[in-house]
């Protein structure tokens, strides 16, 4: 059992000091140095409070749709339209948040998160009711689901919410929905935001870990038959879960037009944070506290690949490669263990 | 103009027909080339990601060598080789297929965008490259609406409808079809009559990436010719719901990706200003048409078609 917790932790380790391995050899075939190009990355994330802020920002979104692709998993369910969901939560929390007017910011604030989260957790149940009743994949409705999203996004912001001139936008929220401002360096701001998200992750591991609801949850994960036969709903399961991990997701859409200036909605959020879930959920092996981990990693790679690239004219692009590596070893953990099996006999020979 | 009478001007003009049989035609590739691979027992959401791979490398051979057709058969074999890290996941090593083929997506996604800067100077688009020359039948030339949607189209389309006879052929009337088949329905079965399983499954998935990397290069060097970034736009993903519409048959994934052709087809001739005026505001609605279409389609009839027995199982040979 030990050893088995061990490996959990291990895998993913391995898997990203792999990928990094592999991503430095695609940076030495375009004729630069990787050593030099990690280092930049390294201190373009944790260089200063400045580079920690960005990190802490990137971060915040990140973690909650890692959150909300983990959830998923631990029921079964693949929601890889976490993007798609993030869209619409956005979109209707910014709606809400643009006409909150005077209400105190501590109404306000909470009012428009739910409104965040209600967008994406709709959005998601879509899918949800379509696999409940009709077995339509999730994989495939989501992916759909997320183009309808951002053509939706584009309709709103250069139809019925669009303001000035230049890139296409929304109004700008309303002040006492704006989050407030623990650290101003320069020209990062971070919000309380990074809390919020680091609560939800301790809730979500306090219910999955430690209330009969999530341990059902996970029984459906682990095997639906069996809980169906025990007394479980798989079809009321499959949309609560698809609801929840979209709420999520959604939260994540909104908290940055809260706590993030130009705090406006401006249609595709995109940088494809929606797919950054995934490898942060995998990474952080679906455990709410591993998540919050791997979240910081990515977030770190992707605001010190930002340096990379304005410095070393490296192309962020390569994080996703990093990214892309980190779930194909993780998805076919086995060659992991090979590797790690074929590293302790060679070790093993040395001291014989 | 109402709107009844711009859809039924639009579906009296040949050019309809004409950008239907177009814009089915990666449908078709890749729906034909995901059915190789679940035939065999092992599912395939990396058809994205190679049908990426293969516009990507068809532009960048097109490039160095001047030569479109060159530039197709490296995206074949590129996108062979790159599919065989799904395959080698799926089959040598058990993985999950959903998660390692989603791997493959980003994979193909952060690979193309890096590598755009290095080959061509420039990221987001690429300018125009080349592309492969149209097949012009002078003979239909005259004959009317027929002749119009026929007589002048790229060979990838030829080659599409060529494709379906050839794997519904090799499906249902060779020995290696009816292995395929034995595979992806009943691994232990086939394994027991001395199938090699492992090396039928690996066929499958190569031999659809190849499809899907020719449904890829014809955006870019078919129709295009030049590569953007995520330039296949969920097709991969539209193609899976033609395969599932299809039955895992190459006729209904033929007839299914005519469906999703005729939908994005409809699309653009309702933004053509041409035909129906609409505002630039809307037409981002438009967009969404193919895609509510295929969310309608994979929920309706996913219960009604059957997908291979052992599709997306692993297969450990015991003892």
């Amino acid at each position: 059992m030990k050893q088995n917790k061990l490996y959990a932790f291990l895998v993913p380790v391995v898997s990203v000091i792999i990928a990094l391995l592999i991503a430095s050899i695609i940076i030495m075939a375009v004729g630069k140095n990787p050593i030099e190009a990690y280092s930049i990355m390294i201190s373009g994330a944790f260089g200063g409070s400045e580079q920690l802020a960005n990190t802490l920002v990137k971060m915040t979104p990140l973690l909650l749709t890692g959150l909300a692709v983990g959830f998923g998993f631990r029921a079964g369910i693949f929601n890889i339209g976490a993007e798609g969901q993030m869209i619409m939560g956005a979109l209707l929390g910014a709606i809400v948040a643009m006409n909150v007017g005077s209400i105190p910011s501590v109404i306000a604030i909470p009012v428009c998160i739910i409104a965040g989260m209600l967008g994406g957790a709709l959005w998601a149940s879509i899918a949800g009711f379509l696999k409940a009743f009709t077995g339509a994949h999730e994989v495939i409705t989501t992916i759909m689901l997320n183009w309808i999203a951002v053509n939706i996004a584009s309709f709103m912001v250069t139809g019925p919410l669009a303001v000035g001139s230049g890139t296409p936008k929304s109004p700008e929220i309303a002040d006492s929905a704006k989050l407030p401002i623990v650290l101003k360096v320069q020209a990062s701001e971070m919000s309380i935001a990074i809390f919020i998200a680091v609560v939800v992750a301790i809730i979500m591991y306090i219910y999955l870990e430690k209330t009969t609801s999530g341990y059902e949850l996970k029984g459906v994960g682990f095997n639906p038959y069996a809980a169906e036969y025990g007394g479980i709903s798989i079809k009321k399961s499959i949309i609560m879960t698809m609801a929840i991990s979209g709420a999520l997701a959604g939260m994540a859409g909104i908290i940055d037009i809260l706590g993030v200036a130009p705090n406006r909605f401006v249609g595709e959020l995109s940088g494809g944070r929606g797919f950054d879930g995934i490898a942060i959920a995998l990474i952080g092996r679906n455990n709410p506290i591993g998540i919050i981990f791997a979240a910081l990693l990515i977030a770190a790679l992707r605001t010190g690949s930002n340096a990379m690239q304005v410095q070393a004219q490296i192309p962020d692009d390569i994080v996703s490669i990093i990214q892309g590596i980190v779930i194909f070893l993780v998805a076919a953990e086995r060659i992991v263990y090979t590797i790690m099996q074929l590293n302790r006999k060679k070790k093993g020979s040395v001291a014989a | 103009m109402s709107w009844i009478e711009a859809i039924f001007n639009i579906l009296v003009n040949p050019l309809f027909y004409q950008m239907t049989l177009l814009s089915a035609t990666p449908f078709i590739f890749a729906s034909i080339g995901g059915t190789f691979s679940e035939k065999t027992g092992v599912t395939n959401i990396a058809l994205e990601g190679i049908m990426l791979m293969g516009a990507f490398v068809s532009i960048v051979f097109t490039y160095l060598t001047g030569s479109p057709w060159l530039g197709v058969l490296m995206a074949v074999v590129v996108g062979v080789g790159f599919t065989w890290f799904h395959a080698w996941a799926s089959i040598r090593w058990c993985a999950d297929q959903i998660v390692s083929a989603t791997a493959i997506n980003i994979i193909a996604l952060g690979l193309t965008g890096f590598l755009m800067k290095p080959i061509f100077g420039n990221e987001g688009r690429t300018d125009y490259i080349g592309r492969v020359q149209n097949i012009k039948l002078d003979f239909l030339k005259d004959v009317p609406f027929f002749g119009e949607i026929f007589y002048d189209l790229s060979p990838f389309v030829y080659l599409a409808l060529f494709s379906v006879l050839f794997s519904w052929i090799l499906f249902y009337r060779t020995p290696l079809g009816l292995r395929m088949a034995a595979v992806g329905e009943n691994p232990e079965a086939a394994d027991t009559l001395g199938i090699n399983v492992s090396g039928t499954r690996y066929f499958g998935v190569l031999a659809g990436s190849a499809f899907a990397s020719l449904g890829g290069a014809f955006l870019a060097v078919g129709e295009l010719g030049s590569f953007g970034e995520n330039m296949i736009h969920g097709r991969g993903f539209i193609a899976l719901a033609a395969m599932i519409l299809g039955n895992w048959n190459p006729v209904g994934a033929l007839l299914a990706s005519l469906l999703f052709g005729a939908a994005e087809a409809m699309n653009l001739q309702l933004q053509s200003s041409s035909i129906v005026s609409v505002p630039n505001t809307v037409k981002p609605l438009f967009n969404m048409l193919p895609f509510i279409i295929t969310l309608i389609v994979v929920a309706g009839f996913v219960g009604k078609s059957r997908a291979p027995a052992a599709d997306g199982v692993p297969y450990e040979k015991k003892g």
